[in-house]
């Protein structure tokens, strides 16, 4: 069933076109990772989604409900872990919850604990480091009620050993729970690990110029990205970004 | 220690220069007068202290009050701050005949003079609190779907928890001293009205008694909103001890 389908999308800012004639369809209980250069407007796509901004031309499809220019419809973990310093890790991630109506504190704490952050559940953020920020970050993205969580580049700020360990977490919770994720990153091999689908964006005015299925199985392990077919979808991905973005 | 030694010069240039003590009683004369003459000093501290208190809470309120409304509605932000510089400008000196002229002499025009020097700091410091609200968070908090709302009570008010206790740490000095400075108007009781008969019997001695207190008064006042803000905002003790 298609969850979240965008069709025929245009956003411009003043003179400057950003997004023009963007379509994706969204299946539930997929993750699928929009794959650009910088600046190529992805974060304008999930302002987008986010009900931030209303595209000028094309309709958002949540359950087939229109949401353009509604906020509140998807959850959302944002590039920085975006805690708010005065709430203990269990009062932040029920923050999602809070917003659209009622929390529950039980299964907060049950994922707190799954999590592996259950001896910081009353600690404040900055007792915590970048990546276990970015967990608390998650782990409120999942417990917000909406149907979809967008992740926006949530671990670009992380340093390479992190960001292994933390994409490995991510896809075990993941995996418990198959939350429908649409996923922004620039880097290639974070798409090709976590994802279904590879959805790869063009430069400005962004559409999507290749829509592909990522061919490996799930339960997924690190061994995965040494892997000759690994590698080969790489360079497929690698020479067709770089086509697109330098000719 | 540099206060005990300040006063140890202070009584020895008094004492060697052999100053009269109408014009600059020595601290040991002036600690005698407090101690002798506190069954009739502390009627009018007493005083002080409460109108100085009351005029505290309503002003703070006041100015917490105006820092919300102008924050939440713009277009009320643009009109009126200018006319709140404006009125910080008007010397209270002059006002003050003129609100006993509009109120009498009761507590009506105290609490206004109070007020008016207290709500100001308060404003401002809230005011740049809920501006300096970082983007991310609310970003965040407007993907997650806050209401206007939400967005304030939830983030802007509580970022801006630590700004709000600046000003009240200045509003409250102010406060004693507005409270002291309405006394003049015209007052049954009151430090103020302790020091004008003082100053005009030339009894130096009191006027430094009353100023002695009036500092003692605002430093009490201070630590304790210092208190509250270590509970409040416990948060922020924290992440700079860490630093």
């Amino acid at each position: 069933m298609t969850l979240l389908s965008i069709e025929n999308v245009s956003k411009s800012f003043g003179q400057n076109e950003v997004i023009h004639g963007l379509n994706l369809q969204i299946q539930e209980g997929e993750f699928v990772s929009i794959l650009g250069p910088s600046g190529s407007g992805k974060s304008t796509i999930f302002n987008l989604i986010g009900g931030l901004l209303t595209p000028e031309e094309g309709t958002i499809h949540l359950q087939n409900k229109i949401i353009n220019g509604q906020r509140g419809s998807v959850s959302y973990m944002p590039q920085t872990p975006s805690l708010l310093p005065w709430r203990t890790i269990l009062q932040n991630v029920v923050l999602g919850q809070e917003l659209r109506g009622t929390t529950n504190i039980e299964k907060a704490q049950e994922m707190i604990h799954k999590a592996g952050l259950g001896e910081y559940i009353h600690s404040y953020p900055h007792e915590l480091s970048g990546g276990m920020k970015q967990r608390v970050a998650f782990i409120r993205a999942l417990l917000s009620p909406q149907p979809i969580i967008l992740l926006d580049e949530p671990f670009s700020a992380l340093d390479e050993l992190t960001r292994l360990s933390m994409q490995k977490w991510l896809l075990n919770i993941w995996e418990s729970n198959k939350r429908t994720v649409l996923f922004v990153t620039h880097n290639i091999e974070e798409a090709l690990f976590l994802s279904d689908r590879i959805l790869i964006l063009s430069q400005r005015p962004a559409s999507v110029i290749s829509d592909l299925k990522v061919p490996f199985d799930r339960p997924r392990n690190e061994e995965l990205v040494l892997e000759d077919q690994f590698l080969e979808s790489k360079r497929a991905i690698h020479y067709s970004l770089k086509r697109n973005v330098y000719e | 220690m540099v206060l005990l030694f300040l006063f140890i010069i202070w009584e020895m240039v008094v004492k060697l220069a052999e100053i009269p003590a109408w014009l600059l009683p020595p601290p040991t004369e002036i600690i005698e007068e407090a101690m002798t003459g506190w069954s009739l000093f502390s009627v009018h501290l007493q005083s002080t202290i409460q109108l100085s208190l009351l005029g505290f809470v309503i002003g703070s309120s006041i100015g917490l009050i105006t820092a919300i409304i102008l924050h939440l509605i713009p277009i009320i932000r643009e009109s009126i701050y200018p006319l709140l510089i404006l009125s910080q400008n008007i010397p209270i000196i002059v006002l003050a005949p003129l609100l006993v002229i509009w109120f009498g002499f009761g507590l009506m025009p105290k609490l206004i003079v109070i007020t008016l020097v207290c709500f100001f700091p308060i404003t401002v410091a809230a005011l740049d609190g809920f501006r300096q609200t970082p983007n991310e968070l609310k970003h965040y908090m407007m993907m997650a779907g806050a209401n206007r709302g939400q967005l304030f009570w939830k983030l802007e008010l509580p970022y801006s928890l630590p700004a709000v206790f600046s000003g009240l740490k200045i509003s409250a000095t102010y406060s004693v001293m507005g409270a002291v400075i309405s006394e003049w108007l015209g007052a049954k009781n009151g430090v103020g009205v302790y020091m004008t008969l003082a100053s005009s019997s030339f009894r130096t001695d009191r006027v430094f008694v009353a100023i002695l207190f009036i500092m003692i008064v605002s430093l009490i006042l201070f630590a304790i909103i210092l208190l509250i803000e270590r509970i409040l905002v416990r948060w922020k003790a924290k992440e700079e001890n860490k630093k």
